[in-house]
């Protein structure tokens, strides 16, 4: 096959596998904090028993997501080495960002969490706590923002011709607020809490519907469903704005993921249907007239640019971004859903005992998860041909000497791998679920041996 | 040579090296520990040696992250090389990196011998992996490696596995392996503290061999590592430290200060680090086909002015932070290690 599919192949199956956890991370960290800042007011016990259960949690995703995140890291290397000599001169210093502020915050305070709760007060775990999330966040800073710089490049200039071409910052501030990275780094972020959120509600869900650890799981559910109603709106107002950055700055994006093959005036946003690439319109298509460019440029009448304003041989994947476009957008539809429901059966007191809808939210864990995924998707594949928009392609980033056999090798070791790191995960977080936040002391089947070396030491070293 | 100090490239360097022997003394230790804890066979003492590190293993990663975002920001192009020159290697310590992460996890959550013993050998291998090939590319970068006139390299896997860069893979595992027995000596008690007391001598001898073996090496077949200290002979004072630092281990482990071994064990490290670093300067990977001109240094293959200035204003501001709770993080886990219920 060839090395540039293979690439292509690779760098997506360990950057959607990586990109399971930190969200996860990022959006449990929030939770944490919320939950602890209450143990801190109430000094409620259960309080803390909450906070100590969703830190192991956070802890697991944590570790999952720095291992598979060390493999990302130098992956820019591996595979695309003219891509990293390119952009080196701005997106690495992104990345060292990245490193120097936010992963050494997160991993340091992350042991006083984790380790600490009897060796520091309770004021310094929660600060610690604080932290961890600030690190988490951070981390989400700097590598949307060199993302984005991808998407749409600010701040540089080309040095250079041919293959000793490369882009050079001219202005440090240009490129982190380049046009596209506030809007996509509230959107990822806001995508980051959803998907802790649903976790917290899913689970709280679950232990209500088995009628265990009720206290438990009101605090959690209550944090839960805080921070989903709260991002799930401003997720709306986020999405729209990155789309009209998208529709101003990537023209060619905007006309695959809605499926606009010819240039018009007025044009209908689709709500479903099924890209025909080579007839050149859009199947079983059920659209609201005039309501694209409405959303995009706030005006009924505004034109789109349609993909016949580039070259057939540089269109995305119509067929599929199109579609995880849509199904981002319906995983949104979904989750906004579960957050009234579940809202309006809490205030009506009814929420606890109606067993569907706490069905409902126990499957609720998935929408964030696929809207996600699916979202980088439409991000990364409507950027095609171009691996930096409108200066470097795809094929011009691969590493000049790795061949096709190196590539497919390096393929089927992160299949293994992963596979097995995701079926261990899975094994963990049951393990855990199933313990629930009572067992959290015993979580270790050495604990009974603990209680009983302690009472040995006690009756040795009396006092 | 003369303006060391002045440039940019040059600091940057300097950075580099600082996070690369930050990374070692760190997560050397944490490596070492792994690689011995499968001696004991007892697994209360294998708790109590994962747990030594439980803590901090992770944030000891974090220094080889921010080492290969550094390198990335300051010389893409040396990322660029190494990162796809050394492809297998790469991807054999990545894939230890994350076996390594799995294994401390998961050990500890069933009882079963098997399951345990699994685990433990896992992360034990994974360790010595790590080390192996970490070394390994230290060995290459000093030997040199065939390079293109596009900065790529053109040889392939069997050039990396010669038996200069093997030698100095096994020091380091040598190197590691001390320093994890010297920290987990520093960090246990009582009937484990004895016992491990007498694990510490022979891994001092096995390093001492593999440094001496390696330092006769160098100076018979790599004699372009020496040009620079024949040039400015006051760097002849690190390797004299070095020696010292050495001399000094076995001597406070003699004496029962098992923290002054630590820190002699540490600079024994920060030295090995600095002297491949004065030795290589100003190249950072040395073309063995053509040295003089296709070599990557650290002016022909680092980022612009603009770039290393704001990385080292990203520097300035963020290590003295980066210390600051680093050294915080290890105070409040100072002490003697106990197994409690947040444990391994």
């Amino acid at each position: 096959m060839d090395v540039e599919i293979l690439a292509r192949l690779q760098f997506a199956l360990t950057i959607m596998f990586h990109y399971i956890y930190p969200p996860l991370s990022i959006g449990l960290g929030l939770i944490l904090v919320i939950i602890e800042a209450q143990y801190l007011k109430t000094k409620d016990p259960a309080y803390k028993q909450a906070t100590k259960f969703w830190t192991k949690v956070f802890a697991l995703t944590f570790a999952i997501g720095v291992a598979t995140g060390i493999v990302m890291e130098f992956e820019f290397g591996t595979n695309w080495a003219s891509y990293s000599r390119y952009v080196g001169d701005v997106f690495g210093s992104a990345l060292a960002a990245e490193g120097v502020f936010a992963f050494f915050l997160e991993s340091g305070f992350l042991a006083i969490l984790l380790f600490g709760w009897d060796r520091v007060g309770p004021k310094m775990h929660f600060f610690s706590t604080l932290m961890v999330c600030l690190g988490a966040h951070f981390s989400a800073i700097w590598i949307v923002v060199a993302n984005s710089w991808m998407q749409t490049p600010a701040g540089y200039h080309i040095v250079g011709e041919g293959v000793d071409a490369r882009a050079e910052i001219i202005d440090f501030w240009a490129m982190v607020f380049n046009p596209s990275s506030m809007d996509r780094l509230a959107h990822t972020v806001i995508g980051c809490w959803l998907a802790g959120a649903f976790l917290v509600i899913s689970l709280s869900a679950y232990y209500i519907l088995k009628n265990k650890f009720i206290e438990f799981a009101t605090i959690s559910l209550k944090a839960g469903l805080t921070v989903a109603v709260i991002a799930v709106l401003l997720q709306g107002v986020s999405g729209d704005s990155s789309a009209r950055g998208v529709a101003v700055n990537q023209p060619a994006k905007l006309a695959a993921i809605e499926g606009i093959y010819h240039t018009e005036r007025g044009a209908s946003l689709s709500l479903f249907g099924l890209p025909n690439t080579a007839q050149e319109k859009v199947d079983y298509e059920l659209s609201i007239p005039k309501a694209l460019s409405f959303l995009a440029f706030h005006d009924t009448s505004a034109e789109i640019k349609g993909l016949d304003q580039f070259p057939k041989k540089d269109w995305p994947n119509v067929a599929v971004v199109f579609q995880t476009y849509h199904l981002m957008i319906a995983m949104w539809v979904l989750m906004l859903l579960s957050t009234i429901l579940a809202l309006s059966l809490w205030r009506r007191r009814r929420l606890f005992t109606c067993t569907w809808a706490l069905r409902l939210l126990v499957v609720s864990v998935i929408f964030p998860q696929i809207a996600n995924q699916a979202g980088w998707m439409t991000a990364e594949m409507g950027r095609y041909p171009w691996i930096v928009q409108d200066l470097l392609r795809i094929s011009e980033g691969l590493s000049k000497i790795v061949t096709a056999n190196q590539v497919l090798g390096s393929i089927i070791m992160f299949g293994v791998v992963y596979s097995l790191l995701f079926i261990l995960f899975i094994y963990l977080l049951t393990e855990k679920f199933k313990h629930g936040p009572i067992d959290i002391e015993n979580s270790t089947p050495y604990h009974q041996q603990h209680i009983a070396m302690k009472e040995i030491s006690h009756e040795q070293h009396p006092g | 040579m003369n303006n060391i100090l002045v440039d940019l490239e040059a600091l940057w360097f300097v950075v580099i090296v600082i996070l690369m022997a930050g990374y070692a003394i760190l997560d050397g230790f944490d490596l070492g520990v792994g690689m011995l804890h499968l001696f004991s066979k007892k697994d209360e003492e294998r708790r109590v040696m994962l747990n030594s590190i439980g803590p901090v293993w992770d944030g000891n990663e974090v220094w080889l992250v921010t080492a290969g975002g550094a390198l990335f920001a300051g010389f893409p192009h040396v990322y660029a090389t190494l990162c796809s020159g050394f492809y297998e290697p790469l991807m054999l310590l990545l894939s230890s990196l994350i076996f390594r992460a799995v294994a401390i996890e998961f050990r500890s959550k069933q009882p079963m011998a098997w399951w345990r013993w699994t685990w433990d050998v896992l992360f034990s291998l994974a360790s010595l992996l790590i080390a192996l090939s970490l070394g390994i590319a230290i060995g290459n970068m000093i030997r040199g490696i065939p390079l293109g006139p596009h900065k790529e390299f053109t040889g392939d896997l069997f050039d990396l596995l010669d038996p200069y860069s093997l030698l100095i893979g096994v020091m380091a595992v040598a190197l590691f392996s001390m320093h994890g027995a010297i920290y987990i000596l520093m960090k246990t008690e009582g009937e484990l503290h004895d016992k491990l007391r007498e694990w510490v001598n022979p891994s001092i001898i096995f390093f001492i061999m593999c440094y001496a073996v390696a330092t006769m090496t160098t100076l018979i077949y790599m004699p372009h590592m020496t040009e620079t200290i024949k040039e400015r002979p006051q760097f002849f004072i690190v390797g004299l430290i070095n020696m010292f630092a050495i001399a000094n281990i076995p001597r406070e482990i003699q004496r029962g200060r098992d923290g002054m071994a630590f820190a002699s064990s540490c600079v024994n490290i920060l030295c090995l680090m600095s002297l491949y670093a004065i030795g290589t300067f100003p190249n950072i990977v040395r073309a063995s086909n053509d040295p003089a001109n296709l070599s990557l240094t650290i002016f022909n293959s680092s980022s612009s002015q603009l770039t290393l200035e704001i990385l080292m204003l990203m520097a300035i501001i963020g290590i003295p932070i980066v210390l600051t709770y680093t050294v915080s993080v290890y105070w409040i886990f100072h002490g003697k290690v106990r197994l409690d219920s947040t444990s391994y």
